[in-house]
């Protein structure tokens, strides 16, 4: 099963296309990127030879439970690991170092700086990466403000906000970048259900007006479904592809349906079958959630 | 069936506007006075004069405690001549001129262990080998090197003030969260610019702790180096002021310096500190 469902995968198509230019569809290119870190008493391997592609106004999804490295995966795309064997080209450029074309939006709240207003946190990315002008910088943040229904906020100070105000200054930050590939770390995991579901609505209402591209990493199946278009899956220790999933039919509103369900259930099936077997039998799998 | 807990009857209530009662209450005039810190704290020194007062008409000997009114009056004397005034003058500008060369060392030195390995090696083993030593154990080394004068008291203003600092301010870039960090790098801050836009305003509760203790640490170290070696060039300052008056068995002038000591400490904290404090770090919500 394991040798079928690697022939889905990027890692089979990349080296057809290693000698040319990337195709203007194709945005991030990740191949065979192993990725590493380092304790005090030895070398991890967070994951091995994962390859993937993302294209332009894709909602791609990195899906796996804890320990797969999926977090780790984003953080090399964004610059901030790099990896310690393959490679990740945006747009044909080889990723070296943090930088502006890629923003994140991390799970934390304390992402936003306290020491700044929610119109400044905006304004902030804009103004420290030499983006635009002060006047410039202040119109669009307001413009993104707007859409995420924070203007009445705009002088508000972030400890004053909500859990679900504070990731939407986050996600208009980033958004005001206008950044080439957005980079979301579990945003909405510590946010409670109704609001985590709240803003998986408005994030999706974003993309169908903005059409940003988009890299997004959690351990819920159902978020998964509903926020991507395309899952990659993702075994852990290290973590591997196990399978990239079509996921572009759901929506908020299919949650339920039948077709719903089978692939919420297929994903887990993907997932929890492996962790059946003699080497993994230990892992615990308890934060990987079928419904909220 | 019989596991189960009975059933109860499902109700639903329709609920009207609420009128019952106002939905915020005013706090008591009372109430609101007692909250303020300022009426708190005076109250605190009213009573303490009133314990000072009392406890010098018993002792009743002038010599060994003058009383409350009695220094008051030599306090006031002091500033309406201006002898006191013209001490404290003298004291403040060393003071502060020890002060803020001792600011900039300590930022150039967190900034330096910050950015580098050797440089963080140097930080800690800097203030692990001077933070121990009191300032004023280096003042006979400061005279022999910088002679009588003001640059032997800022140098070892400097001394008193810079690793106090550094410790703090350190120790407060580290405990930036990493996402925070993460964030700024993300837009392309480095070196200085990451250091003052990020690390600087995240460690704020830590450097103003840092500033406060420098503080205390440099006014201390300033009035007994007074009191060791009196006069800077000829002119003394507030410890100088203490030591001579205490020659001449002026105790009340004597008592009038330490107050002037005290009140100068306590408008720095309530007025400078917490004026920034308030709109630094508890507007933002880093402090409570």
């Amino acid at each position: 099963m394991n040798a079928v469902l690697q022939g889905h995968t990027a890692s089979d198509v990349l080296p057809a296309q290693a000698g040319h230019q990337a195709t203007p569809e194709v945005l991030l290119q990740v191949s065979n990127v192993s990725l590493e870190y380092r304790t005090p008493e030895r070398v991890v391997r967070a994951t091995h030879q994962v390859s993937f592609e993302v294209d332009r106004s894709d909602r791609f999804v990195l899906l796996g439970p804890s320990g797969c490295g999926k977090s780790t995966l984003l953080k090399a795309v964004a610059g901030f690991i790099k990896p310690s064997e393959g490679e990740i080209r945006l747009g044909g450029d080889i990723v070296t170092e943090p930088g502006p074309d890629r923003i994140v939006v991390f799970q934390e709240f304390d992402q936003l700086p306290a020491w700044k207003t929610v119109l400044e946190n905006v304004i902030f990315p804009l103004l420290a990466s030499r983006t635009l002008k002060r006047r410039e910088a202040e119109e669009r943040a307001r413009h993104y403000l707007e859409k995420v229904g924070l203007s009445a906020f705009a002088n508000a100070y972030p400890h004053t906000l909500s859990g679900g105000m504070k990731a939407r200054v986050a996600i208009a930050r980033a958004l005001a970048m206008q950044p080439r590939i957005l980079l979301m770390d579990e945003p909405f995991a510590a946010l409670d259900a109704l609001t985590r579901r709240k803003m998986q609505e408005e994030l999706l209402e974003l993309w169908q007006e903005v059409r940003f591209t988009l890299l997004f990493v959690t351990h819920s199946i159902e978020e998964a479904l509903v926020v991507g278009n395309r899952i990659l899956l993702l075994s852990p220790h290290p973590g591997r592809v196990r399978a990239e999933i079509n996921s572009h039919e759901y929506d908020l509103q299919s949650i339920g349906g039948v077709a719903f369900q089978a692939s919420a259930q297929r994903i887990h099936r993907l997932l929890f079958d492996e962790a059946q077997g003699p080497v993994e039998q230990d892992l615990g799998f308890h934060d990987i959630r079928i419904a909220y | 069936m019989s596991l189960q807990t009975p059933v109860r009857e499902e109700y639903e209530i329709a609920l009207e506007p609420f009128t019952q009662a106002a939905l915020a209450r005013d706090i008591s005039l009372a109430q609101r006075i007692w909250q303020q810190g300022w009426v708190r704290k005076t109250v605190i020194l009213i009573a303490l004069a009133v314990l000072w007062e009392i406890a010098a008409r018993i002792q009743n000997n002038d010599l060994l405690l003058p009383s409350f009114l009695q220094t008051a009056h030599a306090f006031v004397d002091g500033i309406v001549t201006g002898e006191l005034l013209g001490k404290v003058w003298i004291s403040l500008t060393v003071l502060v001129k020890g002060y803020l060369i001792g600011i900039v060392l300590a930022f150039g030195l967190t900034t330096l262990a910050v950015s580098t390995q050797l440089g963080r090696d140097l930080l800690s083993t800097l203030t692990a080998m001077f933070n121990p030593l009191p300032a004023i154990a280096l003042l006979p080394l400061s005279l022999l090197w910088f002679g009588l004068g003001d640059n032997s008291l800022i140098f070892v203003l400097v001394h008193s003030v810079l690793w106090a600092l550094a410790l703090n301010t350190y120790s407060g870039f580290l405990a930036v969260s990493e996402t925070q960090r993460m964030a700024g790098r993300n837009y392309g801050l480095r070196g200085l610019r990451f250091v003052w836009h990020i690390l600087i305003p995240a460690a704020l509760p830590s450097i103003l702790a840092g500033l406060k203790i420098g503080w205390a640490f440099a006014w201390r170290t300033l009035i007994a180096a007074e009191l060791v070696f009196g006069a800077s060039s000829g002119k003394g300052g507030l410890g100088w002021y203490i030591f001579q008056n205490r020659n001449e068995l002026y105790t009340d002038k004597v008592f009038a310096g330490l107050a002037a000591v005290i009140i100068i400490g306590l408008l720095v904290e309530n007025l400078l500190f917490n004026t920034f404090e308030r709109l630094t770090i508890k507007k933002w919500g880093m402090q409570r």
